[in-house]
């Protein structure tokens, strides 16, 4: 996105463009603290903002740290992800009453308030592309996600303080955002005081910052933002080597790694839940006592035993083959069925595994020894 | 509505048992009218002391077996249902009573009662399925009443109940609770623990305490390895792993390595305790 068009605002402005979205009937979302992490959470000013938080990360690790300062976005993603929003933990699809032999139908409204994402992360909007080809713009469009999708306003703070469970610089996700927004943030702190550059992506992103004092950004403020990006990139130590990676693992299916890695993986599945493009679900159909029938998604996981359950039993009994399938799905077969990775580097599956398993580790030290195979593994036959 | 005559029947049972998870059953208030026009409630002496005699279409079983007695009682119920359900960590896994698993049960007889002589009770607490066939096992201590309904539900209907087997941290991640284990360090059995109570002690802040009992995958070492890499104690562990669901297999394995006794059984069959003997 061009930059010469780029404002200036203060908190006070990030205030304003809240309260301006807040008045056109926005929903207005973003990161707040709750029970000691960046949550998605509703907010209708800055004071409802991660103000003056700072988080440290590493694998199984999260803690959050207040430090009072005036810094708003100097934090990285939280357990939380915008998917919650779009693509709810469970939703009713349809539900039908008996009378007699008829059946008679209801489907829920996708009539929903739109949604306005403020204070979402580069990755989190490199996740929403990856889910929108996945749930709005392939073969069967799911219209609860396409109605709240379509509706929403995105605010895109850059990232000026990764992690250390980022790797969006891999990923070619972060830490700066060049398109899929309303209107871009980038924090400046610094002799100079405590602003906002602000870009605009979009005419209702145009006509938003339009209802805000603003200034133009100065040539100052730009190479303000430059540095705060590059500094950020440097900062982002974590590594995914993606060089053919996709094909790495599609030939070291039966690498003895997955048994190692299973020995320390509880299944949990906590990964794929907090993953912002993972969108696995189940749909399941109940009968209530009166008879009335009920069809319900809700979220699933692939280290479910249930999530591979075909007739007789599931397909993928051992944790090694679930670990498997969630890695290879992630980083190799998503791009295949959709063109794009699955992973945008967020380090979500590394912070919240409850056992710290890393999959920047677990891809490294599969490529380290690419063509290792398990003992017993029968040639040309991928074993469960 | 049909003749009541011709109502399926519903039977409940107690073995060993404080009695909770059959409660569940009467705290569906809302719904308990709308049982009580679907099924003939046959036997269920929590509600009402008139009983009919089978045999029941279903039957829900609470309790673990504890005495000699119950041995025998519960084949009866078998024999009297189409279909048997166990219901509760008691009657799926032999409850906080088969902490007596773990010691010589004589003792704590002639500790507690002041005539252990009259006391007629097995060395060991073992769930229903150690003995007889069961259809299906509901987990939970209590169980929770939503999904004691979607098995009675689909038992009428004839198909399989929706009831998850994964973990407890799934439900957490679904109602946006902040994973404690990760975040504040907290012991939480979660990772290990099959869902069913809607997650409820982390979303107030404390960890799993484990009471539906073992996941369908379980890996409770490598949780274990973290959460003394943590700080709690193996002695703590093998507390935690030992408490509703203590007998279940692999909570009884864990509890075993973090150091906690063996049962005193292993590698022997359930013998009379003294109070038998003594009858
Ligand atoms: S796989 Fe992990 S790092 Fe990649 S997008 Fe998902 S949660 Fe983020
Ligand atoms: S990684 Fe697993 S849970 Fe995630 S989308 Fe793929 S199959 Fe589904
Ligand atoms: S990789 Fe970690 S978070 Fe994912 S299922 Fe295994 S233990 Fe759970
Ligand atoms: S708090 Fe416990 S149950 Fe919840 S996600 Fe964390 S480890 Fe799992």
């Amino acid at each position: 996105m061009e930059t010469a068009d780029a404002r200036l605002i203060d908190a006070q402005g990030l205030d304003a463009v809240i309260a301006v979205l807040g008045e056109l009937g926005y929903d207005t979302r973003g990161p707040v603290v709750r029970d000691g992490a960046v949550m998605p959470g509703t907010v209708t000013g800055v004071v409802d903002l991660p103000v003056g938080y700072h988080d440290e990360q590493a694998p199984g690790h999260y803690q959050l740290e207040y430090r009072g300062d005036n810094t708003v976005f100097a934090w990285a993603v939280g357990p939380g992800s915008w998917k919650a929003e779009l693509f709810p933990p469970t939703q009713e699809l349809w539900r039908a009453t008996r009378d007699g032999g008829d059946l008679t139908f209801s489907e829920p409204d996708a009539d929903y308030r739109p949604l306005a994402l403020i204070g979402a992360r580069p990755c989190e909007l490199a996740a929403l592309d990856v889910l929108d080809r996945v749930l709005r713009d392939g073969g069967t469009p799911d219209p609860h996600y396409r109605a709240r999708r379509d509706g929403a306003f995105i605010v895109v703070a850059e990232c000026g303080v990764p992690a250390a469970t980022c790797f969006c610089t891999s990923m070619g996700t972060g830490p700066g955002a060049d398109v899929g927004f309303d209107l871009a943030l980038t924090e400046l702190d610094d002799g100079a005081g405590h602003r906002f550059v602000v870009r605009v992506g979009s005419e209702r992103g145009a006509e938003v910052l339009a209802g805000v004092s603003s200034l133009p950004a100065s040539p100052a403020n730009l190479e303000g933002r430059r540095q705060v990006l590059a500094a950020a990139a440097d900062a982002t130590t974590r590594q995914l080597s993606v060089d053919g990676l996709g094909a790495l693992l599609a030939r070291n299916l039966d690498h003895p790694r997955w048994d190692e890695a299973a020995q320390r993986c509880l299944a949990c599945g906590n990964c794929t839940l907090v993953c912002p493009t993972c969108f696995c679900s189940d749909v399941r159909d109940t009968t209530t006592l009166t008879g009335e029938i009920r069809r319900q998604r809700s979220w699933a996981s692939c280290f479910d035993l249930d999530h591979s359950y075909l007739h007789g039993g599931p397909v993928r009994a051992t944790t090694s083959s679930r670990y498997r399938q969630w890695l290879t799905h992630k980083l190799s077969t998503w791009w295949d069925q959709f063109g794009t990775s699955g992973c945008v580097g967020c380090g979500r599956c590394i912070a919240w595994c409850p056992v710290g398993i890393d999959l920047t580790e677990e891809a490294a030290a599969i490529r380290s020894t690419d063509g290792a195979v398990r003992p017993g593994a029968a040639p040309g036959r991928v074993s469960s | 509505m049909s003749n009541h005559n011709e109502l399926p029947t519903l039977a409940v049972w107690k073995f060993a048992s404080c009695d909770g998870c059959q409660l569940s059953l009467l705290d569906c208030e809302d719904e308990l009218l709308t049982l009580a026009g679907v099924v003939r409630i046959s036997h269920f002496t929590e509600m009402s002391r008139a009983t009919t005699a089978g045999p029941y279409d279903v039957s829900l079983v609470e309790g673990s077996i504890t005495t000699p007695a119950d041995v025998h009682r519960i084949q009866e119920v078998r024999e009297a249902s189409r279909r048997l359900i166990t219901i509760g960590a008691c009657a799926t896994a032999g409850g906080i009573q088969g902490l007596r698993n773990f010691a010589a049960s004589g003792a704590y007889a002639a500790t507690v009662y002041a005539h252990p002589e009259y006391i007629a009770s097995l060395d060991t607490s073992t769930p229903i399925s150690a003995h007889v066939d069961v259809d299906f096992e509901l987990h939970g201590c209590p169980i929770d009443r939503h999904q004691l309904l979607e098995v009675i539900t689909a038992s009428l209907s004839g198909r399989r109940p929706v009831i998850p087997g994964h973990s407890v941290c799934q439900e957490c991640k679904a109602r946006g609770t902040v994973c404690l284990l990760v975040s504040q360090k907290t012991a939480c059995l979660g990772p290990v623990t099959r869902t069913g109570c809607g997650a409820l002690c982390p979303a107030v802040g404390r960890g799993c305490f484990g009471c539906f009992g073992p996941a369908d995958t379980a890996n409770t070492s490598s949780l274990a390895a973290t959460l003394r890499h943590q700080g709690t104690p193996a002695i703590e562990l093998s507390h935690l792993f030992r408490t509703f669901n203590a007998c279940a297999p692999a909570f009884l394995e864990e509890s075993v390595s973090q150091g906690g006794p063996v049962p005193v059984t292993r590698g022997r069959p359930p013998t009379p305790t003294s109070g038998e003997e003594g009858r």
